[in-house]
């Protein structure tokens, strides 16, 4: 699935000269020494700029019509950013590895296998209420994880590594059960269907964006409250546990955090794989500190500026309206292979 | 004070640890010797409630370890234990500043730098303290550990081969610290040593092990002799009296 769309897309002409724009300006900022909070002040200071750039550059016509159009789609942008960026650096910090992501736990393909029953259950055109569905897609993920986590951190001395092993498990079980109903899908349907599989940030319906940004504050809520505990958690978890953390409660605590915020991104706008791994590992490099109170508002912000600068530079500098996805994605793996060979040397 | 009562730990039909009844003494340093999987990480795991146990309970300053909430532990007992895996930068400084988030909760009062500032002077990092872990050595890394652990200000300490990476004259450096911190700051050190010298010359009392049992308690007089530690480690050694000290002959 996965290469038709590469190769109808501008991924692979227009990934590297934004993967060198992108890599020698968060380069230098890494070069010389700066206190954490001006980091943050310049990453803020970028991403205002270049919300505000997408908002008026090329603007012909009615500002009634522009505004809010654009609007909407900046604000999914954002949302998603802050989301994923928060997951996957939450994800990180519990699981001790930087090149997992949360996919890992198999909520992309869930998402998948959701909508794959849905159009088979209900057919293509009526969906009915899109909040409803939001709500239904969410609300499946979390239960999903919630269940999970309980079921295999309730026994006590399970490992993480258990969990993650049984998270690609259940990733191929439902990658398959997905892949058997399509089979029974007639054409046109499978056409429908297979454009919900890749990340659209350009039809967000409004009205779901005011219910993902309440999840999202409950979730940063919760991140607020645990950012002390998770600095302690990249010790390990023996050094957490001496040092007073409830473990098993924060890890619970955090992974259920992970998946409302996975889900939240994931029923927005679709899968986006790369781009977490992708901006948490730009975060751990501009940002001179270990603390979680920096490093995931400096994750978002860089989420931030690489969604919605990647889409201006799209839409306005390269004219096509093309999946921004797709790039980021494009980008993503790069990362996840650069990141690998490092390891590999 | 560290006490256990019948501690017990099973993995299927395996008893690693076997019913295990030790009263620390306080104020003093206690060596746990014993051969490769004679279970003596698992019976510091299991006070240090890393490891949950089969069967027993453990006591520190009265407390059950199971049932007291884990951050009042954490004023109470510090531990080490073999391996670490920090994925951060973090620097030594950060590192032993962790030691106080049992106190701080991450947010340091001048007191709080005091004893980081402490602890680093008495282990000889100062020098190293704004370095990353991961472009110190191993033994280096070692130290900075058991600064952090110091920091915590705990009465109680449990160390899992302390001596773990450290070159002779770190191991002796270090050996000499801990006594240190046992004379002059009044904590009670339980540490596993594989070094019988070591456990011989710095100890108050050993506690010695096999398969999972205790086989002997007691000073090093009474534990550092041929008869003892051949009933522990299934080895014939020599047991040489140097500069009023037991030491053990075994290299050939």
């Amino acid at each position: 699935m996965h290469d038709g769309a590469l190769d109808s897309a501008p991924g692979r002409s227009l990934g590297r000269p934004l993967g060198r724009l992108l890599g020698r300006s968060l380069g230098a900022l890494a070069r010389v020494r700066m206190s954490p909070a001006r980091v943050l002040l310049l990453l803020a200071l970028a991403a205002l700029g270049l919300a505000i750039a997408f908002m008026t550059v090329g603007a012909n016509g009615r500002w009634g019509f522009v505004l809010p159009f654009r609007g909407t789609k900046l604000a999914s942008l954002l949302l998603v950013a802050c989301a994923v960026a928060t997951a996957t650096v939450l994800f990180q910090t519990v699981s001790g590895n930087r090149i997992l992501t949360p996919a890992i736990m198999g909520f992309d393909e869930l998402y998948r296998l959701i909508q794959t029953g849905l159009v088979v259950a209900v057919g293509s055109g009526g969906f009915g209420d899109p909040r409803l569905r939001f709500l239904a897609e969410a609300g499946a993920m979390v239960l999903f994880a919630c269940l999970l986590y309980r079921w295999l951190l309730a026994r006590g001395e399970r490992s993480l590594h258990l969990l993650l092993l049984v998270g690609v498990v259940c990733g191929v079980l439902f990658r398959s059960l997905s892949q058997f109903l399509q089979r029974m899908l007639d054409p046109n349907q499978f056409v429908v269907l297979q454009t919900s599989f890749f990340a659209n940030f350009n039809t967000v319906h409004p009205d779901l964006l005011a219910l993902a940004a309440l999840g999202l504050a409950a979730a940063g809520f919760g991140v607020w409250r645990l950012v002390g505990r998770l600095d302690v958690l990249l010790l390990g978890r023996d050094e957490a546990i001496a040092l007073g953390v409830d473990y098993r409660r924060t890890l619970t605590l955090v992974l259920v955090l992970v998946a409302l915020l996975v889900s939240l991104s994931t029923a927005l706008v679709g899968p986006v794989t790369f781009l977490g791994l992708l901006v948490a590992n730009l975060a751990y490099r501009v940002m001179p500190t270990y603390r979680h109170a920096f490093v995931l508002p400096a994750a978002a912000l860089v989420a931030a500026i690489t969604l919605v600068g990647g889409q201006l530079i799209l839409e306005r500098v390269f004219a096509l309206n093309a999946a921004l996805s797709i790039v980021i994605e494009f980008l993503g793996g790069l990362t996840l292979l650069v990141l690998l060979a490092r390891r590999a040397r | 004070m560290i006490e256990t009562r019948d501690l017990t730990r099973r993995y299927g039909d395996t008893v690693v640890v076997d019913g295990v009844s030790l009263r620390m003494p306080e104020r003093a340093f206690v060596s746990v010797i014993g051969a490769n999987g004679a279970g003596k990480s698992s019976v510091l795991s299991m006070i240090s409630r890393l490891l949950p146990m089969s069967a027993g309970r453990a006591f520190v300053d009265g407390l059950d370890v199971s049932a007291t909430p884990g951050d009042v532990l954490a004023r109470r007992l510090g531990i080490l234990r073999q391996e670490h895996g920090v994925t951060a930068r973090v620097t030594i400084r950060d590192l032993v500043a962790f030691g106080r988030y049992p106190h701080s909760k991450g947010r340091l009062t001048e007191a709080d730098r005091a004893r980081i500032a402490d602890a680093l002077a008495f282990l000889d990092l100062e020098p190293l303290a704004e370095r990353f872990l991961d472009e110190v050595s191993g033994g280096q890394r070692q130290r900075a550990y058991i600064a952090m652990v110091l920091a915590q200000d705990t009465d109680c300490i449990l160390l899992d081969e302390p001596l773990n990476n450290l070159d002779m004259r770190h191991a002796a450096a270090m050996m000499g610290l801990l006594r240190r911190a046992v004379d002059e700051r009044g904590r009670t050190i339980v540490a596993v040593l594989h070094d019988i010298n070591f456990a011989s010359c710095y100890s108050d009392q050993i506690v010695a092990m096999r398969d999972g049992k205790v086989v002997a308690v007691g000073p090093p007089e009474e534990i550092v002799t041929p008869e003892v530690l051949r009933a522990v480690y299934g080895i014939d050694v020599e047991v040489v009296t140097v500069k009023g000290y037991r030491t053990v002959f075994f290299y050939r």
